[in-house]
């Protein structure tokens, strides 16, 4: 109980310094030069090489949500609506979510174990001597190529998910794919995918500039670097629950839906 | 003090630097002054503010008090990024660790600091630069590998060169020679000699490694207490009967 008081300072402490690292990404965004190259670099690491992970989680995710309701869409009768259904989860939430979540994974504990070891191995302050803003050249360019790069995957592991509930339908019954996706685009309006797809965006941000903070503050020795990439992914996790359910809560606020 | 070395150009003058961390005080009024073509080491204990002495030079540290002039008319301390980044192109920086970055080749790490600063140059040129100052270290062979393919001796002469590739007027050695075996230190510690006669460099050498002392620098300034305790050469300081500064030298 003597300790809540301190805890709670640093963790006011590391919100505020949290907030400031963020806010920066913006005003150095728009100061020349613009790092095309470095950009261009991440775009490939973050979006193209996590492809294959998002492209077969998507694939388990329409499957198995598929499987998994088709006895209770049964015991009432509409197992012709199991597309609509799926389709609209995949699609509002699930999707969006579960790809964050495995992005937050794959890349928040990579940009964080990078950054903290370029931090402890001095590469940051050769960047700086080198006349190089380290903020320009490493954050703006991760946190955009994040930002931007996660809602193609998101899209992508969408798609893919419902031909795996496609799969999902033909391993008892037997439907045609036209009929599938007649059935899933007679379901779904733009007001069920534009918000899911909107707050993707800012799921990248936030994957992005937490593992980015989390590397520059690394402290000294593997042990830290260690940290950085586990904090990481533990802190973007979690702001990604909570960016859902405020997203969640402004969707129903402006009536989206 | 006199030490029969003829005085040139002041070419780097350090004015009663402080600088604390917390209630730690590293530097106190600290004072130094670098002549062209000279080359001091600066020896101390562990933590006694050695490297924080040249992180202070080359802006990575904002010291409390103090006034550090490169080449006469430019305070280090109070330049905004763009004049620091124009002084920072004439000082190198060599790090203990070698902060060679991981992800780029040798060539791409030797080439890093001339696009940093604009300076553009077609490829037949940029082969040649790269081809010279990889030669100039012995290491003409590594262009296209990457800094994980090399040894620890390899990576510091490749450190050596990323820094030298914009012809430094000073240069700030952080501990060339930790980690590495006594032949190559004393490869290392020539190595610095030879180049820095051929670029004509003015150096701050921060070492524990008296043979390299002995080797790169022309006087030696004791940190001790964070202040300039004592400045010499060499063998002037091995030969001093003051216990504080005897510790240093003993077998």
């Amino acid at each position: 109980m003597i300790q809540l008081p301190n805890r709670w300072g640093e963790i006011v402490e590391e919100t505020g310094k949290l907030s400031q690292f963020a806010g920066n990404f913006f005003v150095q965004l728009f100061r020349p030069r613009f790092e095309g190259k470095e950009f261009l670099r991440q775009c490939y690491t973050i979006g193209y090489l996590s492809l294959g992970l998002v492209g077969l989680t998507g694939f388990i995710m329409g499957l198995v949500l598929t499987l998994q309701v088709r006895p209770i869409m049964l015991q009432y009768g509409v197992e012709a609506k199991i597309p609509a259904m799926v389709s609209l989860s995949i699609f509002r939430e699930i999707g969006p979510v579960i790809t964050a979540l495995i992005f937050s994974g794959k890349i928040g504990s990579s940009i964080g174990a990078e950054l903290g070891s370029m931090k402890v191995t001095e590469q940051i302050d050769a960047m700086e001597v080198s006349g190089t803003n380290p903020y320009k050249f490493l954050v703006v360019t991760r946190v955009l190529a994040c930002t931007l790069m996660l809602p193609v995957l998101v899209l992508l592991a969408d798609l893919i998910g419902l031909y795996g509930s496609f799969i999902g339908i033909n391993i008892h019954g037997s439907t045609s794919f036209a009929l599938f996706f007649k059935q899933v685009f007679e379901a779904m309006s733009f007001g069920d995918v534009l918000p899911a797809f909107f707050k993707t965006f800012v799921f990248g941000y936030a994957v992005g500039i937490i593992g980015c903070f989390k590397g520059f503050n690394s402290t000294k020795g593997t042990e830290g670097v260690g940290k950085s990439a586990n904090s990481a992914v533990v802190l973007s996790a979690l702001a990604v629950f909570i960016i859902d359910l405020i997203a969640v809560q402004v969707t129903d606020l402006f009536n989206f839906t | 003090m006199e030490t029969g070395i003829t005085k040139s150009k002041v070419i780097l003058e350090i004015k009663n630097l402080n600088k604390s961390f917390g209630s730690n005080t590293v530097l106190k009024n600290f004072n130094l002054t670098l002549h062209e073509g000279e080359n001091i080491a600066v020896l101390g204990k562990s933590g006694s503010g050695k490297s924080v002495l040249i992180k202070c030079i080359i802006g990575l540290l904002m010291p409390e008090k103090g006034e550090i002039w490169a080449f006469g008319d430019k305070n280090i301390p109070s330049l905004g990024l763009e004049e620091l980044d124009i002084i920072r192109s004439k000082i190198g920086f060599l790090f203990q660790s070698n902060a060679l970055y991981d992800s780029m080749t040798v060539r791409q790490n030797i080439l890093f600091p001339l696009r940093r600063h604009w300076i553009e140059m077609d490829k037949d040129h940029e082969d040649l630069l790269v081809h010279e100052t990889l030669q100039n270290v012995g290491l003409a062979h590594t262009a296209e590998m990457m800094p994980s393919e090399l040894s620890g001796g390899m990576r510091k002469r490749i450190a050596l060169a990323r820094t030298l590739v914009l012809k430094p007027k000073i240069m700030l050695y952080d501990e060339p020679t930790t980690g590495l075996d006594p032949i190559t230190s004393r490869e290392i510690s020539r190595l610095i000699v030879e180049l820095q006669e051929k670029y004509k460099t003015s150096s701050i050498i921060i070492s524990h490694d008296l043979n390299c002392v002995r080797i790169t620098s022309d006087k030696v300034v004791m940190l001790i207490d964070g202040t300039c305790y004592a400045l010499d050469t060499f063998d002037q300081l091995k030969q001093t009967k003051d216990p504080r500064i005897r510790e240093f030298f003993e077998e």
